[in-house]
């Protein structure tokens, strides 16, 4: 399994907790749009997924991120 | 993944005079549903109170009803102060009603110079500036102090202001968990160490009333190189021995580089400041659009304020009556077995937690009826998704005044079945 297959898995595990509405996690899958999450779960994800990967994704970068897919492009980037 | 909830839309300088075949509206349209439910639902709009009459700092007339006052901000009830009224009466007089024009060209009066010469003096510091509003004050600081490649880091639980001053600016934006002295040190340690960094916290959290652990935070945000903002906006005149905020309280005069203050509460006119030792420190009233581009405060509102704040210095009976009735609803209420997010009363700010809108708004709507305003507070303005009736506490409140206003909350609680 490569490195970011492994990334996705994990992020995948992470949304779990949050994923309420129990939608069927892919790459494409949307933070806004299918997980329906509000600022305030996308804040306690966020910090869930930088503590998991000891990294920091600022606001800027949350900004840009709308996919599952996108978030383990960012992380795979951040970790290296 | 951005940022939602209720804001601003910027809107187009000269509207189209036909209507666009795409209504830019539409996106309004599950606020505009949820509100016609509630008001649909026979209650009052808990965002639509006049006051007909102010009477005093505790007691205005809503729909010709004598209403008991519990969520303004007026802490320390300056707002009829005889000095502080006449200040402004005499400003008024002596140099009419408005600046016409920027602080930083025609709009510098005398009585300007003078709130900026007190607030020196209230918080013992050498560099004071005023803004219009206190909101402008967390704007302008933040988005100028901040650039291009350094870092801000803020609390979660922030006030809008300060989310906005960070929209406004160039840096790079991080938050940390609400108050966890742990959560702000490990994000603060995976940034890189040259960037210029600003840790921005509140001293007081206005919704939940809660305060901030500064003494811990504060050495964390210094460990790291970091200058630390703190917005004292709830706390000014009754937090450390000269009213400076909770920084003062907890012994960090020397520790805080910028603090961030407004003249809408304890002060009781409107207009917001930033207060610091910064030698650099004037510098900012030329890179802060926020001061820059907006219209100065009318005399008599920064003459009052000069007045209320050289007050406020020696206000030590208003500041024991104001916490002294602080103990008093927040004993009362946590004792008919209203939920309460903290535990002692930490703060002037009382709230009430509550499981859904239509609860705090019936609930809200029973006090009303009964003759006591409090505010509704709900997401995204609260944290994690919590509905509040939130009180603030008044030094000019009666002890029999807050014996009838937790009667109040009593009756409601019943009514609604909050409490058995």
């Amino acid at each position: 399994m490569s490195d970011r297959d492994s990334i996705f898995d994990t992020v995948k595990a992470q949304i779990e907790p949050f994923n309420k509405k129990g939608v069927t996690v892919t790459e494409a899958t949307t933070f806004q749009g299918d997980l329906e999450w509000d600022s305030l779960t996308v804040m306690d994800f966020v910090a869930a997924i930088e503590d998991e990967f000891d990294i920091i994704i600022t606001m800027n970068m949350q900004a840009e991120i709308e996919t599952v897919g996108q978030l383990a492009d960012a992380v795979a980037k951040l970790k290296n | 993944m951005t940022e939602t909830g209720l804001q601003a839309e910027a809107l187009p300088a000269e509207p189209a005079t036909v209507a666009p075949e795409r209504d830019l509206f539409d996106k309004f349209a599950p606020l505009i549903a949820e509100r016609q439910a509630l008001l649909d639902s026979g209650v009052r709009d808990p965002f639509g109170i006049v006051m007909e009459e102010v009477k005093s700092p505790t007691v205005a007339v809503i729909k010709g009803r004598e209403t008991i006052l519990l969520g303004t901000y007026n802490y320390m009830g300056m707002t009829f102060d005889p000095d502080v009224i006449a200040a402004g009466k005499q400003a008024f007089d002596r140099f009419g009603s408005g600046t016409n024009g920027s602080r930083a060209l025609n709009g510098t009066f005398h009585d300007h110079m003078e709130v900026e010469q007190a607030l020196r003096d209230f918080y013992g510091m050498s560099g004071a500036i005023v803004f219009s509003t206190g909101y402008q004050a967390n704007l302008g600081v933040i988005s100028a102090i901040a650039g291009k490649g350094e870092y801000i880091i803020l609390d979660a639980d922030s006030h809008a202001s300060i989310y906005d001053g960070c929209a406004m600016g160039n840096a790079e934006i991080v938050r940390f968990r609400h108050n966890s002295v742990e959560d702000l040190d490990k994000r603060l340690g995976r940034l890189p160490k040259e960037p210029g960094k600003l840790v921005v916290l509140e001293g007081v959290y206005s919704m939940l009333g809660d305060i901030a652990p500064l003494k811990e935070m504060v050495a964390v945000a210094k460990k790291h190189g970091a200058m630390v903002l703190v917005d004292e906006a709830h706390s000014m005149g009754f937090f450390g021995p000269n009213g400076r905020g909770v920084y003062e309280d907890q012994e960090l005069e020397d520790q805080v580089d910028f603090v961030i203050g407004t003249f809408s509460k304890s002060v009781g006119t409107v207009g917001g400041f930033c207060v610091s030792n910064h030698p650099k420190f004037e510098i900012l009233r030329f890179v802060c659009r926020p001061y820059i581009f907006t219209a100065s405060l009318p005399p008599a509102v920064v003459a009052s304020a000069t007045a209320s704040i050289r007050k406020l210095m020696h206000a030590k009976d208003k500041r024991a009556q104001l916490w002294a009735n602080t103990r008093q609803l927040h004993g009362g209420l946590k004792q008919l077995g209203f939920r309460l997010p903290t535990d002692t009363p930490e703060s002037a700010i009382v709230a009430v937690i509550l499981d859904d809108q239509e609860t705090a708004v019936r609930m809200w709507h029973g006090l009303l009826e009964a003759g006591l305003y409090v505010n509704v507070a709900r997401p995204p303005a609260t944290p994690a998704g919590m509905f509040l009736l939130r009180c603030s506490v008044c030094a000019e409140h009666t002890p029999e005044q807050m014996a009838k206003v937790i009667a109040m909350f009593e009756a409601a609680g019943r009514a609604t079945g909050v409490i058995a």
